[in-house]
């Protein structure tokens, strides 16, 4: 066993950890020393605590990196847990299909989206990733495998998806992935300038295009606010060959001694941007790349935010009072003057989560990034996490590295019939962390 | 479109570049010896793209079974032009130190049954006149080093067998190339601690492609290695015996 300092994307945690391999998918699970506690980890983009285990192992599943089978006529796709959704689309893409839920990186692995129940621009219309899901294959630290479906052993399904890597490893799965004509969106972005006008043009634009999203200007108040831009989108119907060469990465090559991202460039960056196209709408077409990973084309985007890192909150409130509480939650973010311009609001629709632990429910989603202020980001958070619970809200653990277990738990009340899945040798910092003291 | 062997196809190296070869649309022959590993290896390749995936099993030390190998690799892919050699085996240089068998053995793999198998690969590409031939030896064969001078002999014994081919080939058009690898990252050096100098296995695919690609003679990969290799080379003996490399 080797061990390595590992941090996860927020870059607020660096610790030393005790890895392990997952180095095939027929291996047994491996040997751990007793009294150590281990957790499986993909590609570590989640942004807090919840795939760290800080004072025990990982098992890093990076390696189960191979399709097993693929039916261009289905779109059926099996695959090990550790392919990345970037490797998917490589090979599915040019067969006209597509991931059918993708979050805002395309540097995630199947394990990991499943592991979340990640969800993505079209979640009003497609609901999470694990819905998606038609079978994984679940491996115990005890040695069984288990196979597991919303059909076949759907406990174990809905305890694993969303589950956070505590119920196990997650060795291979099966995902339904959707057609498309080719690699080209059609993308309408509308300028709006309070929470009221996002909402309505959500209700106009939910039923014809299958993503919508929103970014907002977090500084603004009084009138503006909640101003913002949301953008529609829909595939091409039409084939296309449209084959442009994409841009090139570029990568943050260190860490700046101090935050980038601060109250006088989140000013200058906000007015700019919201400012950035002339009229009220704009309509274009573009490849899919732009429009879902906007940053992955800076590799490590993460170190602008200096040497402390950052936190993202992201919250979901409930329909019923969801817009009370949006606009309590960004008055009470641009007073603070802390936020960055990484902040998203969008509409999540009635399709249900099948995880006992999956974060999307029907209501109004807001994701900001902050930059680790500490002692005064932690007296904003407190005050956020108020009007959430209030409003019968909950924080998503993949982007979480702080909330009061209280939280988590009024959050979540399934987590305790969660608890019985969970595997004897499988632990989390996130989850030592919301469930100590309960 | 290629028509490829590999042999050691089970490698991490073998496998990511396979993985170009495949998503470029190329016929494939994997040769390894852990039927299973392979399997796996040709679905993954299959989605990726591969036109056609053959395999078979076979442990390259048997020198009696190179031959039947070749014909069978050529009837399946239709014919043959490129041939990618990556197997190994790191040896156990303390454990070499007393067992003469086991250097023997770790020779004979490493070495003398990659010059064997080149033999009739460069036969039936020089009656041809074409093709491209890709063997995986190592910054270990420019100088022998007690830490692991065995592997690094039998490394080196591969360089020069393929410093002569390349000559005798180049006139009838035949590439040649020498792939040396730094430190990588794979399931074969899982046991060290990893540092600035350590490249991930698709990092090196990626270099042995383009050099297949541009019939380059003797790639470094990652590039660095080429000016570490020689200073280290041009350090005389007098000095080299006494420092811990």
């Amino acid at each position: 066993m080797t061990s390595q300092v590992v941090s996860s994307w927020g870059n607020v945690i660096s610790a030393e950890h005790a890895i392990v391999q997952l180095a095939s998918r027929h291996q047994p699970f491996p040997d751990i020393s007793p009294g150590t506690s281990v957790l499986p980890y993909g590609n570590g983009r989640s942004y807090g605590d919840s795939c760290l285990n800080v004072g025990g192992a990982l098992l890093q599943t990076r390696s189960l990196d191979r399709f097993i089978a693929f039916d261009t006529e289905s779109g059926s796709l099996v695959c090990e847990s550790g392919v990345l959704l970037a490797d998917i689309l490589r090979v599915a893409v040019p067969r006209g299909w597509f991931v059918p839920v993708t979050p805002g990186t395309q540097f995630v692995t199947v394990g990991g989206a499943i592991a979340n129940d990640v969800h993505g621009k079209n979640h009003h219309h497609t609901g999470t990733f694990a819905r998606h899901v038609r079978r994984l294959e679940l491996l115990r630290s005890d040695g069984q495998r288990i196979e597991c479906s919303a059909s076949e052993n759907s406990e174990w399904f809905a305890a694993t998806v969303g589950g956070l890597g505590l119920t196990g490893a997650i060795t291979q799965a099966e995902i339904q992935l959707r057609r498309i004509a080719g690699p080209l969106m059609d993308v309408e972005t509308i300028r709006f300038q309070n929470l009221d006008e996002f909402l309505a043009l959500c209700a106009e634009s939910d039923q014809d295009f299958e993503y919508t999203v929103a970014w907002i200007d977090c500084l603004e108040q009084g009138r503006q606010l909640g101003r913002g831009l949301l953008q529609r989108a829909n595939h091409i119907e039409s084939p296309s060959t449209d084959l442009r060469p994409r841009p090139r990465q570029r990568s943050v090559p260190f860490t700046p001694p101090f935050s980038l991202v601060n109250a006088a460039s989140l000013r200058v960056f906000n007015a700019a941007y919201y400012h950035r196209q002339r009229g009220a709408r704009n309509r274009r077409i573009s490849r899919f790349e732009p429009f879902f990973y906007p940053l992955d084309n800076v590799l490590h985007w993460n170190r602008l935010y200096g040497p402390r890192g950052f936190y993202q909150y992201q919250c979901v409130i409930p329909s019923a009072g969801g817009r009370d509480a949006a606009e309590a939650l960004l008055k009470t973010i641009a007073r603070s003057g802390l936020g960055s311009m990484l902040a998203v609001l969008k509409l999540f629709g009635a399709l249900s989560s099948p995880g006992m632990l999956s974060f999307p429910r029907q209501g109004i989603t807001l994701a900001l990034d902050f930059p680790n202020r500490g002692e005064r980001l932690e007296r904003l958070f407190k005050e956020l996490d108020h009007i959430v619970q209030s409003a019968g809200g909950r924080l998503y653990p993949a982007k979480d590295g702080r909330m009061p277990g209280s939280l988590f738990r009024s959050g979540y009340p399934r987590w305790t019939e969660f608890t019985r899945f969970i595997d004897p040798r499988c632990s989390s910092s996130f989850w030592r962390r919301v469930t100590e003291g309960a | 479109m290629r028509r490829i062997l590999i042999v050691g196809a089970g490698s991490a190296i073998a496998e990511a570049t396979a993985r170009i070869f495949a998503e470029r649309g190329d016929a494939i022959f994997l040769v390894g010896r852990n039927p299973g590993v392979l399997e796996s290896i040709a679905a993954d390749l299959k989605v990726r793209g591969a036109r056609a995936i053959g395999m078979e099993v076979m442990d390259a030390g048997n020198l009696s079974a190179h031959v039947a190998l070749l014909d069978r690799c050529e009837e399946f892919l239709g014919g043959l032009d490129t041939v990618l050699i990556a197997y190994g085996t790191l040896s156990d240089q303390k454990a070499c130190e007393s067992s003469a068998e086991l250097t023997d053995l770790e020779l004979h793999t490493n070495a003398v049954s990659v010059a064997a198998l080149l033999t009739p690969i460069a036969a039936r590409f020089e009656q041809r006149r074409s093709g491209a031939i890709a063997v995986i030896s190592s910054v270990a064969g420019d100088r022998g080093r007690q830490s692991n001078y065995v592997y690094g002999s039998a490394k080196a014994l591969v360089t020069a067998f393929l410093s002569g081919m390349r000559q005798r080939l180049y006139k009838a058009g035949v590439s040649v190339i020498t792939i040396k690898p730094g430190f990588v990252d794979s399931p074969m050096t899982a046991a060290f601690r990893k540092g600035l100098l350590w490249a991930k296995p698709h990092r090196i695919a990626e270099g042995i492609v383009r050099s297949i690609d541009r019939s380059s003679t003797v790639a470094y990969l990652p590039w660095f290695w080429r000016p570490i290799m020689f200073i280290i080379r041009a350090i005389p003996e007098f000095v080299f015996r006494r420092l811990k490399l």
